[in-house]
């Protein structure tokens, strides 16, 4: 029933976070995790942790607003908003019920590249759940008056993320400007006239088309072996049959020869900030060397307080209350590298411009340094360690990555790929990347001010 | 990954918060610009942000431990005479520290609010013979994680470390408790900080609409005092304030200490002693007078937005109330939490007013509370808190379904064991347990507690608590249909 927005003008998200955190495992298997297949082509994952008597399940499809057409933005969305709705088994909200009445809780996301779907149940109710969720999987049933009520809770939640707040906006906007073609540059929530215009044929077609077993993966974590699973998910989930799938391939962007430059102006922004964007590959996308490359990038710059971003424009030319640099490895096609800025009080935005922009002729001229690199890859092990504390968290880090197509192998060589990554390997790909005529800036500002248009 | 605020139980819960602290909430210092970051729900940001406990008291209850691991939790008493709860988790090699001195920014001095909020930022930011960066530079090689929040009641802090750097973690939180230094260019650093994040509080109408509302609810208290000041209260605060705040509330009596991980009793005993055993044995009483929210009006603050933030509440039950239980299964009937509630079926699922329709049942230490928000088209905002009212009269007339009791106890109790999924989750749990003075029996007993509640009981608590026409509601936006007793610019 949510979305996930891979990216806010801070964009500090659990999303990213979470793919920058496992690395450098103890264990020749990460996380201890196991896969098999189902005959009928639907992945399963199992990923052990018998601390407490709970699992959770997730039902991933590889199908995200990025595999909607053009002109039906937010149809992948609308459409999990509807899956809650009922079947012929489970009609008018029964899969809720049934749920909330074993004491479980559940939700569902939606991002450009999947959607996945969870609940969290003690392990008595692990069958009951997947049989709720195979039951959705192909008996969806919706009604012209549900789809038209659902429609105006969706546009709340659009009024609510995003039109009631400007860097919202700024961000949706700077999407658009980022990906001219790419299905990346519309927003997942879906544009609102789009949204007004999305009716139940289109909803179903959508439904039959994606959502079949050889388009899923089931991720189940928790108090679970991979013997008791298998079972299960073969009576379960085993049983649906596949369906011929449409080749997931997204028009690519032209070469970007020209800098853009988008400023928002609104009133109702309290203070200016500022962003600079890069196009950048991801590991899926390839090539995979400079993705990882550019995760300990992004970790150099700004993974802690004593990062090169804060520590120089925060602390010391104290020009910033707020400034770093992301990066979204994880998404299917090419990405973002991207840094921000929010100026103190006393500062302007064309000075905290200069300021980011000084830091980062620095990092091409200059490079980082071995320290910094190896500081980096001591925290990322630490964080591979800490991340284990939650086995839902890895969970969503295994359905996001094979849902974007990369293999269980390529997922568990995370951590020894960071670990190869020197410090030339990650000048070569800044250097690659933050390109002045590729860059894409945005810009917030309260008020007009002529300088920075 | 942001979540549903109608799940906000379920989503927010400790073991994913791990992963939202790993954002940089707290060891890269953006608070409070990115607090959205790291609350799972738009309007539990604003309401975390004035409220302060509203996030940790809503996954409270549904947090509750499995009965199955009651028993492994260990009540230790120092040799400095300090009591700590311990549960051992061996699986990890980590170790976490959830802590807390009762007061808070209730103890903030009229004029200085905000005061225990900057605190709460500097005390990773130099203590000892370590400058901030010194400090925040042993953080980062030992991938220590530190980091400090304030409630209205409490003070909090949580310490996770890898156990091979359980002894410099210790030493370093001890630092940062007893020898911060509030050293000038980390105070003006993090006061600027905070001086923009009010900025940006100000154009968020849900952060507009709960500062409101706490201020109309809480005229003359602490309670109605904005926690993360105001910018003239900021601006005001000193270095003497900083100090005097820590000298004057970080100490024993006031203390509550939870762990969890790798590391046994003696170990704990030890360490704990390291980090505590020199803060004064006692400050002043925390005088804070009891308070009953104000009622009855209903506030619009104009905001140029399209949707109108709506939040609402009324007089609750304090904590020891015998009622507290039955009000918190009425509440998850009637908005608190999953699918299926009357907030939920009546304003969203079946005339499609807003993503967002819950309520909370919230205990301050010396106030009761029951709150609810949303948030709808300007156009529907009046039809939409018509519905809320509907549904109130309805229930306080006729109470709740007994199937709509059953379901409501059924998930509270069902659910009970799902949630320590985590060491994160339980050190959360073991200290909120302590914070409430709920027993060291409450893990087994909650849900009996919970199955107890009659239908008479949940009737009787409806009547004396759902008094639709004395809701305080606050609007931020440009509502229609809304007829306000105050408006605000």
């Amino acid at each position: 029933m949510l979305i996930v927005t891979v990216l806010r003008f801070f964009p500090v998200l659990a999303i990213l976070v979470l793919f920058a955190a496992p690395l450098r495992g103890d264990d020749d298997t990460l996380f201890g995790a196991e896969s098999f297949m189902l005959d009928n082509g639907m992945q399963v994952v199992v990923i052990p942790d018998h601390r407490a008597p709970v699992v959770t399940q997730m039902v991933w499809y590889k199908v995200g607003s990025a595999d909607e057409e053009p002109g039906r933005s937010g149809i992948a969305h609308f459409l999990e908003h509807l899956m809650f709705k009922g079947t012929e088994a489970n009609p008018d909200g029964a899969f809720s019920y049934i749920v909330a009445r074993n004491g479980g809780s559940e939700n569902a996301f939606t991002s450009y590249d999947y959607t996945a779907y969870f609940q969290n149940v003690a392990r008595e109710h692990l069958e009951l759940v997947m049989e709720l969720e195979a039951d959705r999987m192909t008996g969806l049933l919706i009604t012209d008056e549900e789809v038209a009520t659902e429609r105006e809770v969706v546009i709340e939640e659009r009024r609510m993320r995003t039109d009631n707040d400007p860097g919202a906006i700024l961000s949706e906007q700077l999407r658009s400007a980022q990906f001219f073609i790419h299905p990346y540059g519309w927003p997942v929530i879906g544009w609102q006239h789009e949204i007004e215009a999305l009716e139940r044929d289109a909803v179903m077609a959508f439904y039959r088309r994606h959502y079949a077993p050889n388009n899923a993966i089931l991720v189940v974590a928790g108090d679970i072996t991979v013997e008791e699973l298998r079972p299960l998910a073969e009576r379960i989930y085993g049983s649906i049959p596949p369906v011929e799938l449409p080749e997931r391939i997204r028009p690519q962007e032209p070469p970007q020869l020209a800098s853009r430059r988008v400023v928002y102006v609104d009133p109702r922004a309290a203070q200016p900030s500022l962003q600079m964007l890069y196009l950048a590959p991801t590991v899926a996308s390839g090539p995979s060397d400079q993705a990882y490359a550019l995760e300990v990038l992004a970790e150099v710059l700004s993974g802690s307080t004593t990062s090169r971003l804060y520590r120089n424009l925060v602390v010391d030319q104290k020009v910033a209350v707020s400034a770093g640099a992301w990066y979204d490895g994880s998404s299917m096609d090419r990405s973002r590298f991207g840094f921000w800025i929010a100026p103190t009080l006393d500062v302007t935005i064309e000075e905290a411009e200069a300021a980011l922009r000084a830091e980062i002729a620095v990092l091409l001229e200059e490079g980082v340094t071995q320290a910094e690199v190896e500081r980096v890859k001591t925290r990322m092990a630490a964080d591979l360690i800490y991340a284990r504390d939650s086995v839902a968290s890895i969970a969503r880090w295994y359905g996001a990555l094979l849902a974007v197509g990369l293999t269980i192998e390529e997922i568990e060589a995370w951590p020894s790929r960071i670990e190869q990554v020197t410090v030339g390997d990650v000048n070569a790909a800044a250097r690659a990347i933050l390109v002045k005529p590729t860059e894409v800036v945005g810009i917030l500002l309260p008020e007009e001010t002529s300088d920075a248009m | 990954m942001q979540c549903d605020p109608m799940l906000t139980t379920n989503v927010c819960h400790p073991g994913q918060g791990a992963l939202h602290r790993r954002s940089g909430a707290s060891r890269v210092r953006c608070h409070p610009v990115e607090i959205p970051a790291r609350v799972c729900s738009a309007h539990l940001a604003g309401m975390t942000r004035l409220f302060g406990l509203v996030l940790l008291a809503v996954t409270l209850f549904a947090l509750q431990p499995a009965s199955a691991q009651d028993s492994d939790i260990q009540v230790l008493t120092t040799p400095a005479g300090i009591e700590v709860w311990l549960k051992e988790e061996p699986s990890i090699p980590i170790v976490s520290f959830n802590i807390a001195f009762r007061g808070g920014a209730s103890l903030d001095p009229q004029g200085k609010e905000g005061l225990a909020n900057m605190v709460s930022g500097l005390l990773d930011e130099g203590a000892g013979e370590l400058d901030s960066q010194a400090f925040q530079e042993r953080l980062d090689e030992l991938s220590i994680r530190m980091s400090f929040d304030i409630g209205r009641d409490a003070f909090y802090g949580s310490l996770t470390t890898l156990k091979a750097g359980l002894d410099d973690a210790a030493d370093l939180f001890h630092l940062a408790l007893a020898a911060p230094t509030f050293d000038p260019e980390p105070v003006e650093r993090i006061r600027g900080q905070i001086l923009v994040g009010l900025l940006r509080e100000a154009e968020d109408p849900n952060a507009r609409a709960w500062r409101a509302w706490s201020e109309a609810a809480f005229p003359d208290h602490v309670y109605g005092r904005p926690t993360d000041g105001t910018a003239e209260s900021v601006e005001s605060i000193t270095q003497q304030d900083l100090i005097d705040f820590v000298t004057g509330n970080f100490t024993r009596d006031r203390l509550v200490i939870a762990v969890v991980g790798d590391i046994s009793a003696e170990r704990t005993m030890a360490l704990v002693d390291v980090m505590f055993a020199d803060l004064p044995a006692a400050g002043a009483a925390i005088e804070i007078p009891d308070v009953v929210p104000a009622t009855g009006e209903t506030i619009v603050v104009e905001m140029d937005v399209p949707q109108s933030a709506i939040v609402f509440g009324l007089p609750g039950l304090t904590r020891d109330d015998p009622d507290f239980y039955a009000a918190y299964v009425l509440n998850k009937a009637l908005g608190g939490g999953g699918l299926n509630n009357r907030f939920f079926e009546e304003i969203r699922k079946a005339r499609g007013l807003a993503y967002s329709a819950s309520s909370f049942v919230y205990a301050y230490d010396h106030a009761g509370l029951w709150l609810g928000a949303t948030g709808t088209q300007n156009a529907r905002a009046g039809e939409t808190l018509d519905v809320v009212r509907d549904i109130l009269r309805d229930v306080a007339e006729n109470g709740i379904s007994q199937a709509e009791l059953d379901d409501a106890r059924d998930y509270l109790t069902g659910s009970f064991p799902l949630r320590l999924d985590s060491n994160d989750a339980i050190a959360g749990m073991l200290l909120s347990i302590q914070m409430d003075d709920l027993g060291q029996d409450y893990i087994e007993m909650r849900n009996s507690y919970i199955d107890a509640v009659t239908p008479q009981d949940v009737q009787r608590i409806a009547e004396r608590l759902l008094r639709a026409d004395d809701l305080l509601v606050v609007v931020a936006g440009s509502p229609e249909g809304i007829t306000a007793s105050t408006t605000v610019d």
